[in-house]
């Protein structure tokens, strides 16, 4: 009985913390998208021919946490198979955020472009918490700046 | 020193390639942070201890990686690629490896 309420608390704090703090990201992340839509990040290999560039690399990581209650959802979800869209959306804000970091990384070096961006995710969820998972994800590039 | 993940830099000839250098750098954490972050694991969000802690560790083995560069004659790396493996549990290792090049800085 005891370990019904805990979980039954946890999940509620999951829920309401969890779901705050997300929107309020999301909304954060629009609003630094748009400042920062001005400087591409850009998958391509090949920079472009016409100038001479200054190459630095660029760089920004993150690690998140999902919270209690989407853990718990997600493990109902296990059984009976599908998406599941509560670790879709928190990699969804963990990836935007390090492109966003790398990008305000690369306009403080004054670029305007960033190349070659390249994704790295990877689990580090420590032996505290197994059931849990920490996801870093880090988002690297060159940031071109003309000469 | 220039570091760069593109395979080579605009404007600029390769004189010479000197091979695959790496730097890596093994780092665990902090257990007052651990039980820190433990605790911020019920809310969910981000957890900045560990995106401090794997930033410095990454800032580290790029700077391993540019000692060995230094130390083969190179001026520049290029095609730089980082890769991140948790070993065991509570530590994670940072991997970073590039070709070490002569550019031509005369130009």
């Amino acid at each position: 009985m005891e370990q019904i309420i805990i979980v039954a608390v946890l999940v509620t704090l999951g829920y309401l913390f969890g779901r705050r703090a997300e929107h309020k990201h999301f909304k954060s992340l629009i609003e630094r998208e748009q400042v920062m839509n001005k400087l591409p990040a850009i998958a391509s290999r090949l920079p472009p021919q016409d100038s001479k560039y200054d190459q630095v690399l660029v760089s920004g990581n993150v690690v998140v946490a999902n919270d209690y209650f989407k853990s718990f959802v997600a493990g109902l979800r296990n059984l009976f198979g599908g998406k599941i869209s509560t670790y879709e959306s928190l990699l969804d804000r963990a990836r935007r955020e390090a492109v966003l970091r790398m990008k305000e990384q690369a306009q403080q070096l004054g670029a305007e472009l960033v190349f070659n961006v390249k994704y790295e995710t990877s689990n580090i969820s420590g032996q505290t918490n197994k059931k849990i998972p920490v996801i870093e994800v880090h988002a690297y590039g060159t940031a071109l700046k003309k000469i | 020193m220039l570091v760069s993940n593109l395979e080579f830099m605009t404007g600029k000839k390769v004189l010479k390639h000197l091979g695959l250098v790496q730097g890596s750098s093994v780092r665990a954490k902090h257990a007052g942070r651990d039980i820190m972050s433990g605790i911020k694991n019920m809310f969910g969000g981000e957890l900045t201890a560990y995106t401090e802690l794997l930033h410095e560790s990454r800032e580290e083995a790029t700077e391993r990686m540019i000692q060995q560069a230094q130390a083969v004659g190179a001026n520049a790396v290029l095609n730089v690629r980082f890769s991140t493996s948790s070993i065991t549990a509570g530590a994670a290792e940072i991997y970073v490896y590039g070709t070490a090049v002569v550019l031509d800085n005369n130009e």
